[in-house]
């Protein structure tokens, strides 16, 4: 069973968290199999080439990267149906990838360019897709998570059966409004699911220097949200404990919160040194637990694909990737006049 | 006497006050063990310990609520927020407690804090990073809002704020955080609070301005000195309690002013001074009052943020029109 602890409404004493799932596997057809290392492998390279166009001084706003933390985005993506919605904070491109956004947008908004998805007026933090339901990429840690509680309302009301994810860190799990959201949530069973991507560091503060209880998925208790721990390295638990999320919003039970305990490989953004962990501990989890090393392993060794077919799929990816890098360097700026549109409806 | 840094200055004085008054407390996201977001505090866990250098987690309105409830105990802490797009959520303990704690209680409960931001646009950063929203704390009858122009303002003006027992606004202009440097003599004093500094002297036009635009303002009096117009350059740096006794002198010598600002124009603190030019000082003017300031619009990405600044040029355009005007 990948999930690995439960908290909240239904089971009373939340009780201990388990780090280690037992070994038994979700199961997966290969297409899905390879459809989820594609998935990961895309916002990988794409993260990497992010990483080298910022080094390269092309993007401005300050650039967070998702590197390490994409089997959470993945999973979570394969239990959606089409008219569900998603918002995040920032590190957000990740989340973007995974919603079908085309690379492109994604990358030329980094850049600042006129192709890209805010017009080169969002940055890397403040992207936006009404087509694939992406509601942002937010730059106020925590202020989203209302929102998402809003997405949630609006579709309970609307009757269309969808659900919100709402993505958040773990740092932003201290933020009082998070806890407004949870109890009107709990209040008026809204279908959002509340997915904590714990990757262990608020900017530069460990998880345990910032909170009191560090078992983030038992923060919805006290309103009786039930709550679970998942191994967010692992793309297949993932997609196991939100499906079950996904089933039970959407049957109108309420909101669940999903602790995703995952990792990110890089600095909290591109200018941050990282010196508040060992290298030790970041090449640990790099060698230990990558989730795209794992998927890996799995499709090689039931032999779904061999490493030239794994070489094939990289190949195309850097294809797709740095077309997106050309695109976002040279889509022109904006022009000046831009300055001036979209701050109230034009007359 | 080394030379140092805006942000320097600004660690210089915390240590400074910490070492003098043990009641100073620094609080914060991530001012301890990693420094703070600038390395505003970098070095101060190490030497105060953690009790006085407190990471906390992210939660500004806490922040600051926590900070009104030290200071109304007798503590002087010093909070940071870090960036001034964060600040919102400190509004309501700023407005509704810090500022109002003297006056509710007659003056028996006062609130000595600091709330300290980073603030401004100009480092390639995102619209809440960028941001210039002084005047909404101005507006509010209570609190005082400082913002330094140079290291030994930030030295002196920080140590002012500290040591001022009602709550302080302190916003830092993260542009010239390391921008310039400039010699500091570490010994403890103060610059005056709720007091405008003349820059550069002059007598045909003054130009009023504030935090990291006294560069481009500055700058600006250079350069029309080149064609003979002598510019009186004047640092506002508390906004308020404004110090209007200063700016109308002034313009009673020159009869001419220019307000610089990077905040948006509408409800922007120029503004403010421009009225009160009108109310006092409208015998002394030649000329219509002239604001540069940035647009009414979401502060820009890095591809147009030199078109919203207000950049030397535009301060110069200004003084001209206001010289030429009869």
């Amino acid at each position: 069973m990948a999930v690995a602890s439960e908290a909240g409404g239904r089971s009373k004493s939340a009780g201990g968290r388990k780090r280690k799932a037992s070994s038994a596997k979700p199961k997966a057809t290969r297409e899905e199999l390879l459809h989820f290392y594609e998935q990961m492998l895309r916002i990988r390279r794409f993260e990497e080439k992010a990483g080298q166009l910022y080094g390269m001084g092309l993007i401005g706003g300050f650039c967070h990267l998702y590197i390490g933390q994409e089997a959470v985005v993945v999973g979570m993506q394969s239990v959606l149906e089409p008219q569900d919605t998603i918002i995040t904070t920032y590190r957000d491109h990740g989340h973007m990838i995974a919603c079908d956004m085309d690379p492109k947008g994604v990358m030329a908004e980094l850049t600042g360019r006129i192709g890209g998805y805010s017009k080169g007026k969002g940055g890397s933090m403040h992207m936006f897709s009404k087509e694939k339901n992406f509601y942002g990429g937010h730059g106020i840690v925590g202020a989203n998570v209302s929102l998402g509680t809003g997405l949630g309302f609006a579709h309970k009301y609307k009757e269309d059966g969808g659900v919100c994810l709402t993505y958040f860190g773990d740092g932003a799990a201290n933020q009082g409004q998070v806890y407004e959201s949870f109890n009107m949530a709990a209040l008026w069973k809204l279908p959002v699911i509340y997915i904590i991507e714990n990757n262990k560091y608020g900017m530069g503060t460990a998880v345990k220097r910032a909170s009191a209880t560090t078992d983030l998925y038992q923060r919805g208790a006290a309103h009786g949200i039930p709550g679970r721990h998942v191994d967010g390295m692992d793309v297949l638990a993932v997609r196991e404990a939100g499906r079950k999320a996904v089933d039970s919003a959407r049957a109108g039970d309420g909101p669940v919160i999903l602790e995703m305990e995952t990792y990110r490989y890089r600095g909290h953004s591109m200018s941050d040194p990282a010196k508040y962990r060992s290298k030790e501990e970041v090449s640990k989890m790099r060698q230990e637990h990558d989730p795209i090393d794992h998927l890996k392993q799995q499709l090689l060794e039931q032999k779904h694909i061999d490493e030239a077919g794994l070489k094939e799929i990289d190949k195309e990816i850097k294809a797709v990737v740095n077309e997106a890098a050309e695109f976002a360097q040279n889509s022109p700026e904006p022009d000046p006049s831009e300055l001036y549109t979209d701050v109230l409806v034009e007359a | 006497m080394a030379e140092i840094t805006l942000v320097e200055a600004v660690r210089l004085a915390l240590a400074r006050a910490m070492e003098e008054d043990e009641s100073v407390l620094v609080l914060g996201e991530d001012v301890g063990v990693d420094g703070g977001v600038f390395r505003a505090t970098d070095g101060l866990i190490r030497r105060f310990g953690p009790d006085r250098v407190r990471d906390t987690p992210l939660a500004e309105a806490v922040i600051a609520g926590v900070s009104v409830g030290l200071a109304v105990q007798g503590f002087r802490p010093v909070a940071e927020i870090q960036f001034m797009g964060f600040i919102y959520p400190t509004m309501d303990q700023m407005v509704n407690h810090a500022a109002r704690f003297r006056n509710r209680t007659r003056g028996r409960l006062t609130c000595p804090m600091v709330l300290r931001a980073p603030y401004g646009g100009g480092i390639h950063a995102p619209e809440h990073h960028s941001e210039s929203n002084e005047a909404m704390f101005a507006h509010m009858p209570g609190l005082r809002v400082v913002i330094p122009s140079s290291p030994a303002r930030a030295y002196g003006l920080m140590l002012a704020a500290v040591r001022d027992p009602d709550p302080v606004v302190f916003l830092e202009p993260k542009r010239i955080y390391r921008a310039i440097k400039e010699e500091v003599a570490d010994d403890g004093s103060e610059q005056p609070l709720d007091t405008c500094f003349v820059l550069r002297e002059g007598t045909d036009v003054t130009l009023v301005t504030w935090g990291a635009m006294s560069v481009e303002t500055l700058a600006a009096a250079e350069a029309l000195a080149e064609t003979e117009i002598s510019a009186e350059v004047i640092d506002v740096a508390t906004l308020k309690p404004l110090d209007m006794a200063t700016i109308l002198a002034s313009v009673e010598k020159t009869g001419r002013c220019v307000i610089v600002h990077e905040a948006a124009l509408t409800g922007g603190f120029g503004g403010e001074i421009a009225a009160r030019l009108a109310e006092h000082g409208l015998m002394s003017l030649l000329a219509p009052v002239q604001r540069v300031t940035g647009h009414d619009i979401v502060m820009p990405l890095p591809r147009l943020e030199d078109q919203y600044m207000p950049g030397t040029d535009r301060v110069v355009a200004a003084a001209r029109r206001a010289v030429e005007f009869a």
